[in-house]
């Protein structure tokens, strides 16, 4: 997809243009910018894989109630990527079903 | 770590209803706390670029991003009010506590026992169940609208609208200014439920609005690629041989939401099943009590509606709060007959229908 130059009604404050990474490779994001809504604009829309089948997954309420979005980011599974803002050099990638949280490894 | 805080009344949730309680109570010299999740306050205003209809005295013909802007101004101009934004409510518990998870300015958890809290959780999209209504691409309104409107980011190339009600009309005209093809508009009913003009509006850029016609999959690889569409009966069953492909890489849901009740349940507040005010609704009366006496709602928690109702029974919610707290004043009196007379001219209109009858059943079932 892409961001919007010109619109009707809005401007838009994106904040700093800062690079990111996705599955390792370097994404362009703003600080103002959900991760979700900077994926989004850089044509990445499956975010995680469902526990059992394996069902890509990706964006669906952006309020942070549905939990189809939540990504692994800087090692923190579960993360509400429509919630979290873009950071610079930040690593995210994909969930695949329930990960581990951190600190619970046997 | 977590470090505990005094609260005199808190308020959850910064959108319409709870930016309008919190300047409502500060009036009568209530210390407020106002928390919400978001980085910036306002809730759904903040997307809202149409033009709010409604009752002349009350914020018609005005944006609702522009009315979140007044709104935030006089917040942080009131030394009454203490904003945590970047907050959420997890957890509130018998011995009253909330529990508050704070992810900046650092990340801890902060623990308040407040005297009295108003709710205004908002509401969630609502599902519905087709095959591959799972894949990436499949969206709730409101998710497109916060991609379009407040990231700047086209949600998709062509679409399919699925629910004619007023949020489906307004969020494929939003669709379209923005560069994005509707597909059409499917409506499961045989009537169109949002007003006719926003209804006209999409007509105007040619998009068929389907009545009688309703989605029965979706279906890509790894997000939609096609959406399949067909005509129902009058078991609102989808009519064999009616079936129609569209090729569309995204399908929006616009059919409906629900109260987010966690919260309140937790408090102990009763909450009946009333589906025309959007499922599970904490009771309350026409003052926005519920059943426990320190413990408000308002907005879309309080039954799904519009935003210029969320900020009146906001202002309703603060002035119980108020009197909760002991205060006496002419004033109370005086808005709260003025607000309600407002709220009655908002639902004067046969769309206010539905939730004028919900509003009736929660009345029948006040707890003992």
């Amino acid at each position: 997809m892409e961001r919007l130059k010109d619109h009707p009604v809005l401007d838009f404050d994106r904040g700093e243009k800062v690079i990111f990474y996705f599955e390792g490779k370097p994404i362009e994001g703003y600080t103002n910018e959900t991760i979700a809504a900077a994926l989004h604009a850089a044509g990445i829309k499956v975010f995680s894989y469902s526990p059992k089948k394996k069902r890509p997954r990706g964006f669906f309420c952006a309020v942070g109630k549905c939990s189809s979005c939540l990504m692994v980011v800087d090692g923190r599974p579960n993360v509400r990527t429509c919630m979290e803002y873009v950071r610079p050099g930040i690593h995210v990638r994909r969930q695949r079903g329930l990960e581990k949280l951190k600190g619970t490894e046997e | 770590m977590s470090e505990k805080l005094d609260v005199q009344l808190a308020v959850v949730g910064g959108g319409p209803a709870g930016l309008a309680a919190a300047l409502a109570a500060s009036r009568f010299g209530l210390e407020v706390l106002l928390i919400d999740e978001n980085k910036e306050l306002g809730g759904q205003l903040i997307k809202q670029t149409h033009k709010f209809f409604g009752s002349h005295n009350h914020m018609a013909s005005v944006r609702g991003i522009e009315i979140a802007n007044r709104l935030k101004k006089e917040i942080r101009e009131n030394s009454h009010i203490t904003v945590f934004l970047d907050t959420t409510a997890v957890g509130y518990y018998e011995n009253g506590e909330l529990l508050l998870y704070r992810k900046s300015p650092e990340e801890k958890l902060v623990s308040c026992f407040p005297k009295a809290v108003i709710f205004a959780t908002g509401a969630r999209e609502n599902m519905l169940a087709f095959p591959g209504n799972d894949l990436p691409g499949v969206y709730g309104a409101g998710a497109v609208q916060t991609l379009m409107n407040v990231y700047g980011v086209l949600p998709a190339r062509k679409i399919l609208m699925v629910g004619s009600g007023n949020i489906g009309l307004i969020v494929s005209y939003q669709l379209l200014q923005a560069g994005t093809e509707v597909a059409a508009i499917v409506e499961i009913l045989p009537w169109i439920g949002g007003y006719i003009v926003h209804a006209s509006k999409v007509r105007r850029y040619g998009v068929p609005i389907l009545t009688r016609h309703t989605i029965i999959e979706a279906r890509g690889k790894e997000w939609v690629e096609e959406a399949v569409i067909a005509k129902v009966g009058e078991d609102f069953n989808p009519i064999e041989g009616t079936e129609k492909v569209l090729e569309v890489d995204a399908v929006c849901l616009a059919v409906g939401l629900s109260p987010i009740v966690e919260l309140v349940r937790q408090a102990g507040v009763y909450t009946p099943y009333i589906p025309e005010l959007g499922g599970l609704v904490p009771w309350h009366d026409d003052d926005m009590r519920t059943n426990l006496p320190n413990v408000f709602v308002a907005g879309d928690l309080a039954g799904i509606e519009e935003a210029t109702t969320a900020m009146l029974e906001g202002e309703l919610a603060a002035l119980s709060a108020a009197e909760y707290f002991g205060v006496k004043s002419e004033e109370i009196q005086k808005m709260r007959k003025d607000r309600k007379a407002r709220l009655e001219e908002l639902r004067a209109s046969r769309f206010s229908d539905k939730v004028k009858n919900g509003l009736q059943k929660l009345a029948a079932k006040r707890p003992k």
